[in-house]
């Protein structure tokens, strides 16, 4: 397989990219041009100037706005915006997945983001990036709290009044977690 | 199709002469044995019907007696090659721009996939990027977050790459319906294309905005409506991972992710985030739904694996194969493609008999790791039913399995990374068919 072979990238080069650095005596540190291979034309920024624009959310949280939700207010949101394709219950229709109900023991098995998803955190991160497909992210970080509540209590997991938020949606308790075998290290 | 040419019978001692040379039943031939004995004279043996009924005098066609077309500035296929089309679905009325068009692999040689020609598989449909306001943006566990423009990255150091590129889901067909569809090679298996790609690789930028001690994944997403995003280990990023900004040469398609992807080599196709926007450095994969909902496979017991990512080894005969029509009895090539993600193709055995005994294919020379390779054998046919098979081994020793073998190992519910063999059946007629055997 391939490594990363820095003998082939001409001292010249690395050399030029170090003149040009002190030439315009960037943001940039000497060090870090000299580590690189490249010519250093990163502009620097700040993570702050990421905020809303970096909707990554991790299992642990990570990445959660500011916001909370909960099913009773998240069903208004979600007959709105998402029924008409995913059905009042969640149960899909002709080309679009059910997000609720479904078991993974029926034959054949159905795997919904209730049944099979291992982390709550999947949803708000899906849904705030890529839901519903004509408008993505047109819902506000609390509409998407609210949706994410309904559509887990459809599957029965969360309570109509339960409060989710950047603390609680870490612990929701998906029913299929546990049952994934990592094989990332098999490559 | 037409059966005029067909039933020419071999003359006793040419058939003989060919069956001496069988290297498994039903007709397989050794390439070499058959170079020596063309010399020897059989080589007339599949033109000798054509010059017979072009016994005439040549006429010398109109194209010959006048100036063709002008130079172009981009060109297009011979107007007579037109049929050569990706195999697309009626657009998606629900989720616009969400589908796949497959290549016609049937239709194609060699291993180079034509830029027109590769598949495409889309979440939200092909957005059209102006790359003078794309932004790579790289940041999370660095020591400083930078962001690239689509000039900076054209400065930079690039590499030039063969690789295959497959859908975790390509060959899903076959995995588990209950019976063989009728297909094409390329409607079945066309989720799968080969290309040079060349770009800047991903060490260098990370290298560049320095990663923190402790992160050991990158996320990333693309900036397509979708915005979709998938997760790779930091070993492999810094390993081969690189930023494609030209494939065969051109500056990459829409459909791959103008105007720059993530080329993720020998991993299943969805990794390889187009669109690229965003590279963030943590410390775990983000889960996100093309690596929980999607893209994870579920077993019999009712566990499921999770970031499967290198594609296995797997083969599939092109020629003759599935809605085609042998119209000729005699010798044929059996050719198609092997590849593997976890090294290069070392053997490829083909069947005539469905599976009972197997020959070697030739391999073309020009075999690279994590692309497409091209394998030959020649063939005898005479009119009787056979099923054509082939099987691959990397080179890593990995053999590819049976169908029935891969269909053991999953849940019925299961579609992803299928490498099963491929079985063609070819009737008494020459009609070639998609069977499970
Ligand atoms: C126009 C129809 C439509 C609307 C409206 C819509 N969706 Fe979807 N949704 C889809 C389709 C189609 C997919 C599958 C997309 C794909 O596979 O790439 C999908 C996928 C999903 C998934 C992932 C399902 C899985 O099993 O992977 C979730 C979760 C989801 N939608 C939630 C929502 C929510 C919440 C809303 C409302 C805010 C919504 N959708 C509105 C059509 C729709």
């Amino acid at each position: 397989m391939f490594t990363p072979d820095r003998k082939r990238v001409s001292s010249r080069f690395k050399s030029k990219a170090l003149l040009l650095s002190l030439a315009v005596g960037g943001l940039l540190s000497v060090s870090a041009v000299m580590a690189a291979d490249g010519p250093g034309l990163g502009k620097p920024i700040d993570e702050s100037q990421l905020q809303g624009w970096d909707l990554i959310v991790q299992p642990d949280g990570t990445g959660l706005p500011e916001g909370s939700g909960t099913a009773a207010q998240g069903q208004a949101v979600y007959e709105q915006n998402c029924a008409a394709c995913h059905g009042m219950k969640g149960e899909g229709s002709s080309g679009v997945p059910a997000l609720a109900g479904g078991s993974l023991t029926t034959t054949p098995p159905l795997m919904t983001a209730g049944s099979y998803w291992p982390h709550a955190s999947t949803l708000y991160d899906y849904v705030r990036r890529a839901m519903p497909p004509l408008a993505p992210k047109s819902l506000s970080n609390t509409e998407v709290y609210q949706v994410v509540a309904y559509v887990l209590h459809l599957h029965g997991i969360v309570e109509r009044d339960f409060v989710l938020d950047r603390a609680s949606l870490p612990q929701v308790k998906m029913p299929n977690s546990g049952n994934f075998i990592d094989r990332s290290q098999v490559q | 199709m037409q059966n005029k040419n067909k039933g020419e019978p071999l003359r006793s001692d040419e058939r003989i002469a060919l069956l001496n040379d069988q290297v498994a039943g039903n007709g397989l031939i050794s390439r070499r044995h058959l170079l020596g004995l063309s010399l020897a004279g059989a080589g007339g043996l599949v033109t000798s019907s054509v010059l017979a009924a072009d016994a005439g005098l040549l006429t010398r066609p109109a194209w010959s007696m006048a100036p063709g077309r002008d130079p172009s500035e981009y060109g297009n296929p011979s107007s007579h090659a037109a049929q050569i089309k990706r195999l697309a679905p009626a657009p998606n009325a629900i989720s616009p721009g969400t589908g796949a068009s497959r290549t016609p692999l049937h239709l194609l040689q060699g291993t180079i996939t034509p830029n027109s020609l590769h598949f495409e598989r889309h979440h939200s449909g092909v957005p059209d990027i102006d790359p003078a306001q794309h932004r790579l943006v790289l940041h999370g566990m660095v020591r400083q977050p930078l962001e690239f423009s689509y000039e900076d990255l054209l400065a930079y150091p690039m590499v030039s790459r063969v690789h295959f590129l497959e859908c975790s889901g390509n060959s899903g067909g076959n995995s588990s319906g209950a019976s063989a569809s009728d297909g094409s090679a390329g409607s079945i298996h066309g989720l799968l294309s080969c290309a040079e790609w060349t770009g800047v690789r991903l060490s260098t930028l990370l290298d560049e905005a320095g990663v923190a001690a402790g992160a050991s994944w990158i996320t990333a997403t693309g900036a397509d409506a979708a915005s979709l995003g998938r997760s790779v280990p930091l070993d492999k990023a810094l390993r081969d991972v690189i930023i494609a900004l030209y494939q065969n040469g051109e500056p990459i398609r829409p459909e791959q992710g103008y105007p720059m992807r993530m080329f993720v080599p020998g991993w299943e196709g969805n990794v390889s985030v187009k669109w690229l926007t965003q590279i963030k450095v943590t410390d775990g994969p983000a889960n996100f739904r093309d690596e929980t909902s999607r893209y994870t496979e579920l077993l019999p017991d009712g566990k499921s694996l999770q970031f499967t990512y290198p594609m296995g080894v797997k083969s599939v005969i092109t020629s003759p194969s599935g809605q085609m029509m042998l119209t000729r009895r005699g010798l044929h090539e059996v050719t198609g493609l092997a590849w593997s993600g976890s090294g290069s193709i070392r053997r490829v055995e083909i069947s005539a008999d469905g599976g009972r005994t197997w020959a070697d294919a030739l391999i073309d020379a020009d075999q690279r790791e994590l692309a497409l390779t091209r394998f030959r054998l020649p063939w005898l046919w005479e009119g009787a039913e056979a099923v054509l098979q082939s099987r691959a081994t990397d080179s890593a020793g990995n053999v590819q399995p049976s169908r029935a073998a891969w269909v053991a190992q999953y849940s019925p519910a299961n579609r992803y990374h299928f490498n099963g063999i491929q079985s063609w059946a070819v009737s008494a007629q020459g009609e070639v068919k998609n069977v499970y055997a």
